[in-house]
């Protein structure tokens, strides 16, 4: 018992005492990621793309601030999706690791953790792929490099009148989640103001697997669309138990899709269903093209929405860093929120004076177990 | 004869007197340990991550000590602990947010509305859950916990499933400090007395302890009111501490990493909940902190290797680390004679 007691406050004080060393020329940035818990494939691609990120800019040379060059460091940290985590993360990554800047978490109830932290200790933030309002609401230090819930809602609503000519729409979305009941929202109210009925409005919990209950209700209103802005690993399950019921509404989703383990858990139930987006590996932008093939490259597989949004959240940083011309979170600061036209790989950037950026949407249609691009649109 | 009663209780008198003055002088000195960290903190003389880190460690004592009541002394399995802290944590949030101008006061009033609310409904469902023992009272206490994440997820006065967030931060560390040695005065005072020897004979032998003339229904549901009321208490510090809390963090996965700590630093000892705590959150920051210095890429290494340990941990010490075991300072003196405790 003592002896473990020992060998446990050895480990600590060396820990400690490791830790505070390591080489200042370099500029540290942190990076919050769920790299474990339950969207840890998401967790995976953030990590590929800082990776990317950093390798690609170290090769050219580092950062260059002044007539000097620094190189980049990113700390990877894993928040496992769970809030209380993600403040303990943010508290390491800025009072022991002493980083520039954050980027992350992922999921919104975890950027909305990490937020006070970083405010409140003057650190800017960058939330690649967290799409609620709440997460940059009166909040100066705090940024997101994607477009907000109600905006993919819209989107939604006016593909659904436009090009699928949908007049009756049904919803089936999970209650306990901040961004699948956000979108749902936004989608009825826009759906109902363009003259569209929503003939049902069902919920579900999180780690439900069996949804014929709803599914059965929603058939019985035979929708001309059915709208599931749920995540990645339960979307399968509701489209297959949807085409099990006989349903033959058309199906669309939300950015929550855009992961390669949808086609592998769906198989050919996915065929011809659309989802919003927040950029599409078919697009012709030359950014776009560029980072897939390397990406592809490097680690043999697609890269989804989280790993592309949090390539431009680092590129997006890294040029604040060298318009801010000094290493000081407050100049970086000021530097991120006067972006305009970032070139990224998922669109054009421009920050408003908020920390929302204002940027276009794509539709990605799923055709022969492929994403495929099918619209753009814009704000 | 009744001179030497009297003697005998004199004697007893200034047993207990010193025994608890010797408490009280030691919790003073930890608390002005404490006091000293957190001026340091504030003058930058050390890292908030330590000091974040013995704050999250403090309130899980807290709450683990708490479990221990019923799933170390009174031997239940309770698998809602969660659920009493998610009504502390969300009473504090109203009253904090929507009752009060944030101050002191407010604080002290939501911290004490924490833990009544919980009190209450602890009352409450103990009623009900101990008409069951075993087996069936873990999942009448799982399914209470689900009811009241549930609850609260479809209360839109309470954000539902969004959250609640604007919580002033009051919580330190100096105070979760505070509300700790409360606690384990009063739990030291509870599971040393007649309640305690109560709770520990139900645990032996429940025919026993029900021929010994003790009312079994009335103490369990003590227990576990004492132990929701101070799971409310860990709660309402939580949320003026997170200053943003969602019912999904109180669900289940909450109360098994409670069981996990209580489980590993063994259970009937209030020091095995300190030493469990500690220990569990510490391993996970030295892996966080070890993994990140060796390379980047292994940090989800970490939530392969504490498993591991806990598991060659749990298989060397089967009652986990201090299994009805008591470090000499936390007991009253007069249990000293009687110690089975060596190490």
């Amino acid at each position: 018992m003592r002896k473990l007691g020992f060998l446990l406050l050895a480990l600590v004080l060396l820990t400690f005492a490791v830790s505070g060393c390591g080489s200042s020329n370099e500029l540290k940035i942190g990076v919050s990621a769920p790299l474990t818990g339950d969207i840890s494939a998401l967790g995976q691609s953030t990590k590929n793309a800082a990776l990317l990120a950093q390798e690609e800019i170290n090769a050219a040379g580092g950062i260059k601030i002044g007539d000097k060059s620094y190189p980049v460091k990113f700390i990877i940290e894993d928040d496992e999706n769970k809030p209380e985590s993600t403040a303990t993360v943010f508290q390491k990554l800025i009072n022991q690791d002493k980083v520039l800047a954050i980027i992350g978490s992922q999921s919104s109830k975890c950027s909305n953790a990490g937020a006070p932290i970083a405010e409140s200790a003057k650190i800017p933030q960058i939330s690649p792929w967290s799409t609620n309002p709440n997460v940059t609401k009166d909040r100066s230090y705090v940024f997101r490099a994607c477009f907000i819930d109600p905006f993919q809602g819209k989107v939604v609503a006016s593909f659904a009148k436009d090009k699928l000519k949908a007049k009756t729409a049904a919803v089936l979305y999970d209650v306990a989640s901040d961004y699948n009941k956000g979108i749902a929202e936004v989608f009825r109210d826009e759906f109902i103001k363009a003259g569209g009925q929503i003939v049902a409005f069902e919920t579900y919990m999180t780690k439900d697997t069996d949804f014929s209950a709803q599914l059965t209700k929603i058939k019985g209103t035979n929708p001309d669309m059915l709208f599931l802005p749920n995540y990645f690993n339960e979307v399968p399950l509701q489209v297959q138990q949807a085409q099990k019921l006989g349903l033959t509404a058309k199906i669309v989703g939300s950015d929550g899709w855009d992961n390669p383990e949808l086609l592998k858990m769906g198989g050919p139930a996915m065929e011809g269903t659309y989802f919003t987006n927040h950029y599409s590996p078919d697009s012709d932008r030359p950014a776009s093209k560029d980072f897939i093939a390397k990406y592809q490259k490097k680690y043999n597989m697609m890269p989804d929405a989280a790993a592309a949004l949090t390539y431009d959240a680092a590129y997006l940083l890294f040029q604040a860093i060298e318009k801010a011309g000094k290493v000081d979170p407050a100049a970086i600061r000021d530097a991120i929120a006067t972006t305009k036209d970032f070139s990224g790989v998922t669109g054009d950037i421009t920050y408003n004076g908020s920390g929302d950026p204002v940027k276009g949407s794509v539709i990605i249609k799923i055709e022969n177990g492929k994403f495929v691009f099918d619209s753009a649109v814009n704000p | 004869m009744s001179s030497s009663k009297n003697k005998h209780s004199q004697a007893l008198l200034a047993k207990l007197a010193a025994a608890s003055s010797s408490w009280g002088i030691r919790s003073v000195a930890f608390l002005v340990c404490i006091a000293l960290l957190q001026i340091a903190g504030d003058f930058d003389l050390i890292n908030q991550y330590y000091l974040h880190i013995l704050t999250i460690i403090g309130m899980n004592i807290i709450l683990v000590a708490s479990l221990n009541l019923v799933n170390g002394y009174l031997g239940e399995f309770a698998l809602g602990h969660a659920g009493f802290m998610a009504v502390g944590a969300y009473a504090a949030a109203v009253i904090a947010t929507k009752v009060g101008p944030p101050g002191a006061m407010t604080f002290v009033l939501a911290l004490i509305g924490a833990t009544l609310a919980a009190a209450l409904i602890g009352y409450l469902i103990g009623l009900i859950t101990f008409k069951t023992v075993g087996d069936y009272l873990a999942i009448v206490t799982l399914g209470f916990n689900m009811i009241i994440v549930n609850a609260i997820q479809n209360m839109d006065y309470l954000g539902g499933p969004r959250g609640f967030g604007g919580i002033p931060k009051t919580t330190s560390l100096i105070i979760v400090a505070l509300c700790l040695v409360i606690t384990y005065t009063i739990l030291r005072n509870l599971v040393f007395s007649g309640h305690g020897r109560r709770w520990i004979s139900i645990r032996e032998n429940v025919i026993a302890a029900e021929l010994m003339g003790i009312n079994i229904y009335k103490a369990k549901n003590m227990a576990f009111t004492i132990a929701a009321a101070f799971a409310g208490l860990a709660g309402g510090l939580w949320a003026q501490y997170q200053q943003f809390i969602t019912p999904k963090s109180f669900d289940y996965i909450k109360t098994t990493d409670l069981l996990v700590m209580l489980y590993l630093g063994g259970t009937g000892s209030l020091s095995g909940s300190i030493l469990g705590v500690v220990f569990y959150m510490i391993l996970m920051e030295i892996l966080r902190n070890v993994l990140a210095m060796i390379d980047p890429r292994l940090a989800e290494l970490r939530m392969l290797i504490s498993p591991l340990i806990l598991v060659i941990v749990m298989l060397t010490r089967q009652s986990g680390l201090l299994g009805n075991r008591e470090w000499r300072w936390l007991k009253p003196r007069k249990e000293d004679s009687t110690d089975e405790y060596s190490s």
